[in-house]
């Protein structure tokens, strides 16, 4: 029980970023006020999509990008 | 005549099985504002736009999706791999694009150099073999090179798109003639992308016969970008026509157009 209280520190869009332990990819998101229909969430370079978001734990050490579309030519 | 007219103008672009009405394709980068970007690219007709893959600012409490401005309904999101300078880099913007977009079409950019922004051609042609084998419709940003244009088809790209000049520049189409061999020999659609300045540089570019233009400072560095954009639409299809109607040959020398027989006695 003592690990669900631990706090984690992962790399949140290349920058140091602590949470609680036990936290999912999709959690994450609704934390960050973040839509996963505009948001592309990609975990230790694997892209995760919107169904596995809950399913996937974040892990002390974990690198995330959160990217969607911006303007451009 | 006014049948051959309508008939030419109802002609359409067809890339990677996907028919579209406009051969002007814009970008959606460096506007003052959302609503001006809206109302541009309203004005420019143009069916397919470009976006490009960035990381959220997570520090900014509401920086929005692009997608809230435009209807993916109504208009062909293109992403594009922009601001990458490996072919690994661009086929990881790809992907991640692939899975926040609607369709498998990128448009691959692979920079070699900060300054000119130019292509970096070897990784362009490992980034497109790569793309290509996952099932994605390539529309690759290449320099007006001939052989990479050949290579670039060869891959199995859905398109080939030279530039008219570097990016952002404005300096219009610098080689036409090497743009007219690239379309000579292409068989894939061959599309012009960055360069052009003004609406004379869209119109030269469609008379050398090449399928369409992407072009997005052009219009949104515009003062009135609004304008920019219908006159690019005139441009694009005013080039396009003049292409299809074959243009005169040049001559060095001087032919009157009145009859010579007829004129008074002096």
């Amino acid at each position: 029980m003592s690990t669900r209280t631990d706090k984690i520190e992962i790399t949140l869009n290349g920058a140091p970023r602590r949470f609680e332990s036990g936290l999912s990819l999709e959690s994450l998101l609704k934390r960050l006020d973040l839509d996963a229909r505009t948001v592309v969430v990609e975990h230790n370079r694997t892209i995760v999509r919107p169904p596995a978001l809950g399913d996937t734990e974040v892990q002390d050490g974990d690198t995330v990008e959160l990217v969607h579309f911006v303007g451009g030519g | 005549m006014a049948t051959t007219v309508r008939e030419t103008t109802a002609e359409t672009l067809t890339i990677g099985g996907h028919t579209f009405a406009s051969r002007l394709l814009v970008g959606t980068g460096k506007y003052t504002n959302n609503e001006t970007m809206v109302r541009a690219i309203e004005a420019s007709g143009a069916n397919v736009v470009t976006v490009a893959v960035r990381r959220v600012d997570l520090d900014r409490s509401k920086d929005e999706s692009i997608l809230h401005h435009l209807s993916p309904e109504r208009l062909f999101l293109l992403a594009n791999t922009a601001g990458c300078y490996t072919g690994d880099e661009a086929t990881r913007y790809a992907r991640l694009a692939r899975e926040a977009g609607f369709n498998e079409f990128v448009k691959l950019e692979v920079i070699g150099d900060k300054e000119t922004l130019m292509p970096d051609v070897i990784g362009l042609l490992d980034a497109a073999r790569t793309l290509v084998a996952e099932g994605f419709q390539v529309m690759a940003y290449t320099n007006d090179d001939i052989v990479t244009a050949l290579r670039l088809e060869d891959l199995g790209c859905a398109a080939v798109m030279p530039l008219a000049s570097p990016i952002g520049s404005g300096l219009g189409l610098l080689n036409p003639h090497h743009i007219r061999t690239i379309k000579h020999r292409l068989s894939v659609p061959v599309i012009v992308d960055a360069g052009v300045g003004t609406a004379s540089d869209a119109c030269v570019t469609m008379e050398q016969g090449v399928d369409g233009v992407l072009m997005n400072t052009a219009i949104a560095e515009a003062r009135d970008p609004v304008a920019m954009a219908r006159a690019m639409n005139l441009a694009v299809r005013s080039g396009r026509l003049a292409h299809l109607a074959g243009r005169m040959p040049r001559r060095e020398i001087a032919v009157p157009s009145s009859p010579e027989s007829g004129v008074l006695d002096t």
